[in-house]
C-alpha cells in the first residue's frame, strides 16, 4: 500500500498528559485552561517548558491561535502545526508531530487545548451568530438545521431506516457512558441514568434528545510526544503510538455520500495498517461520542461490528463496564465532559488506561487502546492506536 | 478570466431570486453537480453548464428541529436526493414535520420572499398523509 507508515510504528511515545479545570472553571479563559494543562503535562513528562520545541494546537474561535499560544507559553518552537479539523484535531496532530520528531526538526512536541465554553461570559448563542457570519454554509444554513446536532440527527435517522436501529439502542450508548462515569470521580455527570430517562428527556432534533448529546463543559487538556528512546528515560511508563490515520471527506452533512459510513473507515484502516493490528487486538476504545449515534457509527467503521449491527451490540451490554469491549471508560463526552473539542480528552483517557492509572474504571491488563476523534458534522475522522511496551 | 455575473454561488442565487432552480452538469464526465462549484468534484473539469433539473426527489434523511410554539414551532430539515443523483438540504413545506418520512417522493419549488429565492420541497401528490 502506498503511504505505508509502518516505519513510524512504536518510535514515538506520549510521555506526559494532563487535564485542568474540566467541568466548570468559572472566570477562566480558553488560554488559561490550556496553559495550566500544558504546564502540568510537561511536568508529568519530567520535562520543563524550555524542553518544548514543537507545538500543536487549535481553537474553534481564534483564526491565528497558535501565535498567542506560543507567546503565552513563552516558547520558541521549531515545529508548529495548527491544523484545525474540529474535535479530531488533537489526534490528527499526532502524525505531523511524529514526522517532525522523525526528521529531527524538534525533540519534544506539546499538543494543547483549552475551552471555557461552559462558563465563558461570551454566550454560545453569540458565538453561534458570529460563526454564521464568519463561516457561512449557504446551502444549509437557510434551512436552520440546529448544527451540529441536526446533522447527527439526520445520520441517526438514516441508520434507523437502513438497519432498524432503535432509539432504545441509542439511549443505551448514553446509559453505558454514564455507567463508566459513575466509576470516575472526575466525570461531570455521575447520577444514575436509565434508558427510559434518556427516551423521556427533552427531544431536540429527532431522534436525538438532550441526553443523546454530549455535555457542555469547560476544560483544558495537553500531552507531550517524544521519541521512544527518550520516553524510556522519562518518569512515566511510555505510551507508544502504534498507528495513526486521519481522513476528511466533506464539511457539510449534505455532502456526505452515505450517512451511515464515515471517513473513520479510512482513518481506521490507515491506523490499523500502520500498527499491523486489527479490531480484535484492541483492549480499550475511546470513541468521540458527541452524540449517541457517533459511538454506533465508529464501532462499525472501526471494525468492532459489521455495518448496521452496532445497535444490537450496544444493547447486549458489550460497551458498558463488564462488557467485551470497554468503550469511553472515563464516561465520554456524554457523561465525563465535553469542552468544545473532545479529541484530546479521548487520547488522554487512552493514556490513563494504558498507564494502569484509571482507578475504578481501569480495564485490567489493558495493553492497547484505540482513540478516535471526530470533527465538524461527521466531517473529519482521526484514529490513533496506542500501546504499552508489551504491545510493541 | 472572471465571469461578469460573478461566481457560481452568486449565479445560483440570482436564478433562485428570479424563481428558477438550476444546477450544474459537467460537460466532460456528465455528472450533475450540487452544490454549485467552479470545478467538477467528480473529474476536476472546469467545463460546467447550468440546467433545470426535473425537481423530483426522494427524502434521504430527516429530522424535526424542536422549537417552542411561540418561536414558530417545530420544523423539518431533510436531505433530499434529486433524480439527477445529487443530494441537498432543504425542508418539506406542505407536510407536518412528523409526517415527513425517508423515502417520500418530493417536488422542488422556489419560494421567493422580498426578492430572495429559497429552494423548498413539497410532498408529491398522493404522498401527503
Ligand atoms: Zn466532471
Amino acid at each position: 500500500m502506498s503511504g505505508d507508515l509502518n516505519h513510524l510504528r512504536g518510535k514515538f511515545a506520549i510521555a506526559g498528559v494532563a487535564t485542568f479545570g474540566c467541568g466548570e472553571a468559572p472566570g477562566y479563559t480558553d488560554m488559561e485552561l490550556l496553559a495550566q494543562a500544558a504546564r502540568l503535562a510537561v511536568a508529568d513528562a519530567g520535562l520543563t517548558m524550555k524542553d518544548i520545541d514543537g507545538l500543536c494546537t487549535a481553537s474553534a474561535s481564534s483564526t491565528m491561535w497558535s501565535m498567542p499560544v506560543v507567546e503565552y507559553l513563552g516558547i520558541r518552537p521549531r515545529f508548529l502545526d495548527a491544523t484545525m479539523v474540529g474535535g479530531s484535531s488533537f489526534i490528527a496532530h499526532l502524525m505531523p508531530a511524529m514526522q517532525a520528531l522523525e526528521s529531527g526538526q524538534c525533540d519534544a512536541v506539546l499538543v494543547a487545548y483549552g475551552s471555557a465554553q461552559r462558563t465563558s461570559t461570551l454566550s454560545r448563542k453569540e458565538i453561534g451568530k458570529a460563526r454564521l457570519l464568519m463561516d457561512p454554509q449557504p446551502y444549509e444554513h437557510p434551512y436552520q438545521p440546529m448544527l451540529p446536532m441536526s446533522a447527527y440527527a439526520l445520520a441517526a435517522s438514516r441508520h434507523m431506516h437502513e438497519f432498524g436501529t432503535t432509539r432504545r439502542q441509542l439511549a443505551q450508548v448514553a446509559v453505558s457512558a454514564r455507567q463508566w462515569a459513575r466509576k470516575n470521580p472526575d466525570a461531570f455527570m455521575r447520577d444514575p441514568l436509565t434508558v427510559e430517562e434518556v427516551l423521556n428527556s427533552r427531544m431536540v432534533s429527532d431522534p436525538l434528545t438532550v441526553r443523546d448529546a454530549c455535555l457542555v463543559t469547560d476544560g483544558g487538556g495537553a500531552y507531550v510526544l517524544v521519541r521512544a528512546d527518550r520516553a524510556r528515560d522519562l518518569p512515566q511508563p511510555p505510551v507508544y503510538v502504534l498507528g495513526q490515520g486521519t481522513a476528511v471527506w466533506n464539511r457539510q452533512i449534505s455532502s456526505m455520500a452515505d450517512l451511515t459510513v464515515t471517513a473513520a473507515t479510512q482513518s481506521g484502516r490507515d491506523a490499523y495498517a500502520m500498527a499491523g493490528m486489527g479490531p480484535k487486538d484492541i483492549d480499550v476504545a475511546e470513541l468521540y461520542d458527541a452524540f449517541t449515534i457517533n459511538t454506533l457509527l465508529f464501532l462499525e467503521d472501526l471494525g468492532f461490528c459489521a455495518k448496521g449491527e452496532a445497535g444490537a451490540f450496544v444493547e447486549d451490554g458489550h460497551i458498558a463496564p463488564g462488557g467485551s469491549l470497554p468503550v469511553n471508560t472515563n464516561g465520554g463526552g456524554l457523561s465525563w465532559g465535553h469542552p468544545g473539542m473532545y479529541g484530546i480528552f479521548a487520547a488522554i483517557e487512552g493514556v490513563r488506561q494504558l498507564r494502569g492509572k484509571a482507578g475504578d474504571s481501569q480495564v485490567a491488563g489493558a495493553r492497547t487502546a484505540i482513540v478516535h476523534g471526530n470533527g465538524g458534522t461527521l466531517s473529519s475522522q482521526s484514529t490513533a492506536i496506542l500501546g504499552t511496551a508489551e504491545a510493541l | 478570466m472572471v465571469n461578469q455575473e460573478g461566481g457560481v454561488q452568486a449565479i445560483y442565487q440570482a436564478a433562485l431570486d428570479q424563481g428558477r432552480f438550476e444546477i450544474q452538469r459537467c460537460n466532460d464526465c456528465g455528472d450533475a453537480v450540487f452544490f454549485p462549484r467552479e470545478l467538477c468534484p467528480g473529474c476536476g473539469s472546469g467545463d460546467l453548464s447550468w440546467f433545470k433539473p426535473s425537481g423530483k426527489g426522494t427524502v434521504y434523511a430527516v429530522t424535526t428541529v424542536r422549537r417552542k410554539p411561540e418561536a414558530g414551532g417545530d420544523y423539518n430539515v431533510s436531505l433530499i436526493d434529486l433524480e439527477e443523483n445529487v443530494r441537498l438540504m432543504s425542508r418539506i413545506e406542505n407536510t407536518a414535520p412528523d409526517e415527513v418520512k425517508i423515502g417520500m417522493t418530493v417536488k422542488a419549488r422556489v419560494a421567493v420572499n422580498d426578492g430572495a429565492g429559497l429552494l423548498v420541497f413539497d410532498a408529491a401528490e398522493g404522498e401527503a398523509q
